[in-house]
């Protein structure tokens, strides 16, 4: 067992170093930092000395392995504009996003397995197209959109929410509870739509198996069938959608935190956008894909320590 | 997946008025779609104006016979800025399933075939897998500037890894059929093999995944204009109106419900389109979605 998770936390390292290797690459090729951090208005001999003195001159092998370096370091380099490194950016405003991120998560996993469930047991009824018809909502819908509609109508007119802002949790639990709401709304709802999609197609799946035939006749009641017998067998690819789903929730968390003021990561990204400042995204990049793949090996791990069946 | 016929796609489009009669919601997408598509080609007749023309006297107007959609904070007409906009989202969404279904499918056949090159292909479409798609994108266009093509070129990449697996998936189910044992036996060129035997599977499947990758491609694009780093400022897009609108919520939301409005309806149409594509020829991932 402990052979087994040591080779799946292993396996992890050259996806990290691809994705390394893809960053620097697509970014070195597709644009010329010295340009951008000397500004429009920079002669080209003020680009040359930047790019001197930042080591672009040096082969790109040479570059690529000294900031896989700088990265084991736990450094992800510094921002142009403020001059501060991007791991204490991140430590600042890690919080909101952190908050906003736990709270989504269990929102929409409180939410839509159920739904799910429910689609699945009356599959082809009125709750099944229902649910349905909101996963194809919550896959259209921008977020933006959904997040302007819900201030202009729980905000603005209804003044139930507050319209923006953030306070954490640590300093006042009730005013971070109203001011959570409305984002935490906005962003589950594509993250729900993906994950009562999967669970009403994997439970559909299970419900048709031998075992809960067999639970039913010996007369277990219906809610514990359905909720013990078939969504605990069909657990598995839920699970693995919760976890990949957070590839979506990342974009997401960006816009949402935009559009509600929310001073996070995501916020931290869009004053990058307007200062060109290229530090903060790239590292950002490296940030979210450690975060994305971490979470998918914990919980490729506690799949293997809780279904005996998993061996890989 | 058994028939080796080329022909399948065409076998299984025949028929389709009794399905679009079975499925209306399918109908009335596609029909939206095809307004929505010959607006945007057709824009200058749409009774529209101008969509960057400013009148500084009539700012942030309610909709009226000259404004049909009202004005915005600069005084251009709403109405022409959604119908020019509805080109970008269009051209984005069709040229970013267009390319990246094509590179995928290459990648794909390629590294399902051959299979020393599967595991370096693979372990490249983990990567880009792991990363951020919207991240990714805005990076590209901060690092070389705002343009229609960056764009387009930023959000085809994080789509391709998906496109290649879905291949891949197919490419080694058919791989092991009879027919292409045969084929090989007989001393058939591998292009061949991957072109005449392989390639015809992959096209149902690859149909609908284009939908939903056209419809995702809208959606960021939009995205992307919203948060700054999208199509350029001077071209109405539905994205760039509604980052324009946001400032002024408050006093004029009308500005904002509109753009809004065409980008939820149009990938909302694009994405039933998908589904009932998927219905129609790929009944095995149906049952499973």
């Amino acid at each position: 067992m402990l052979r087994l998770i040591a080779t799946r936390v292993l396996s992890t390292i050259p996806v990290m170093g691809v994705v390394a290797l893809i960053v620097f690459f697509m970014l070195r090729l597709s644009g010329d930092p010295a340009a951008i951090l000397a500004g429009d208005t920079a002669t080209s001999e003020q680009v040359e000395k930047i790019r001197i003195s930042l080591g672009l001159t040096k082969p790109l092998y040479e570059q690529f392995f000294g900031w896989v370096v700088q990265l084991l370091r736990f450094d992800l380099g510094t921002s142009l504009f403020t001059g501060l490194p991007v791991t204490t950016l991140i430590a600042q405003r890690i919080e909101p996003t952190a908050m906003l991120a736990l709270t989504t998560i269990i929102f929409s996993v409180c939410i839509a397995v159920p739904m799910g469930v429910l689609a699945a047991w009356k599959s082809g009824g009125w709750i099944d197209r229902l649910v349905m018809v909101i996963c194809v909502l919550g896959f259209s819908v921008p977020v933006f959109v959904m997040g302007y509609f819900l201030i202009f109508n729980f905000a603005i007119t209804l003044r139930w929410f507050p319209v923006q802002g953030y306070t954490s949790p640590f300093v006042d639990f009730g005013r971070f509870l109203t001011q959570i709401t409305l984002p935490t709304i906005t962003l589950s709802f594509i993250y729900v739509a993906l994950i009562a999609r999967i669970t009403r197609a994997s439970v559909i799946e299970v419900l048709g198996e031998d075992y809960i035939r067999t639970a039913r006749a010996k007369g277990q009641i219906e809610a514990k069938v359905l909720f013990r017998h078939a969504l605990k067998n069909a657990a598995v690819p839920i699970v693995t959608v919760i976890g990949l789903g957070v590839a979506l929730l990342i974009g997401g968390v960006v816009v949402t935190e935009s559009v509600y003021n929310i001073p996070g990561l995501g916020r931290l990204v869009v004053d990058a956008i307007t200062r060109r400042d290229y530090p903060i995204i790239q590292g950002l990049i490296m940030f979210f894909a450690l975060i994305y793949i971490v979470l998918n090996l914990i919980i490729d791990i506690i799949y293997t320590l809780v279904d005996p069946r998993i061996r890989y | 997946m058994t028939a080796p016929a080329a022909a399948m796609p065409l076998e299984r489009l025949t028929g389709v008025f009794p399905f679009l009669k079975r499925y209306p919601l399918v109908a009335i997408a596609g029909v939206i779609l095809g307004i929505i598509v010959l607006a945007a080609v057709f824009a200058p007749f749409m009774f529209t104006r101008d969509p960057t023309a400013l009148t500084p006297l009539h700012r942030l107007r309610p909709a009226s016979e000259l404004n049909w959609l009202g004005t915005d904070h600069l005084g251009r007409d709403v109405w022409s800025r959604l119908v020019y906009g509805a080109r970008v989202s269009v051209m984005v969404g069709l040229t970013v399933a267009a390319l990246s279904i094509l590179l995928g499918l290459v990648i794909g056949l390629v590294a399902g075939y051959i299979r020393w090159l599967d595991a370096i292909v693979m372990r490249i479409m983990d990567g880009l897998m792991a990363i951020p798609g919207i991240l990714l994108a805005i990076a590209l266009v901060s690092v070389s500037g705002a343009s229609l093509t960056t764009v387009i070129v930023a959000i085809m990449v994080p789509e391709i890894p998906r496109v290649v697996r879905l291949v891949r998936s197919v490419v080694l189910t058919v791989r092991e059929e009879p027919y292409v044992e045969a084929a090989v036996s007989v001393g058939t060129p591998l292009p061949a093999i991957l072109i005449r035997h392989i390639l015809p599977n992959c096209i149902p499947p690859l149909i609908v995944q284009a939908t939903y990758v056209c419809a995702s491609a809208m959606l960021t694009e939009a995205i992307l204009s919203f948060l700054g780093a999208g199509t350029p400022p001077t071209i109405p897009s539905w994205g760039n109106m509604v980052a324009e609108a946001r400032l002024l919520f408050q006093i004029a939301p009308w500005n904002l419900l509109w753009p809004g409005i065409a980008l939820a309806v149009t990938i909302l149409a694009v994405n039933i389109l998908g589904d009932g594509l998927r219905d129609r020829l790929d009944p095995k991932l149906a049952k499973r979605m």
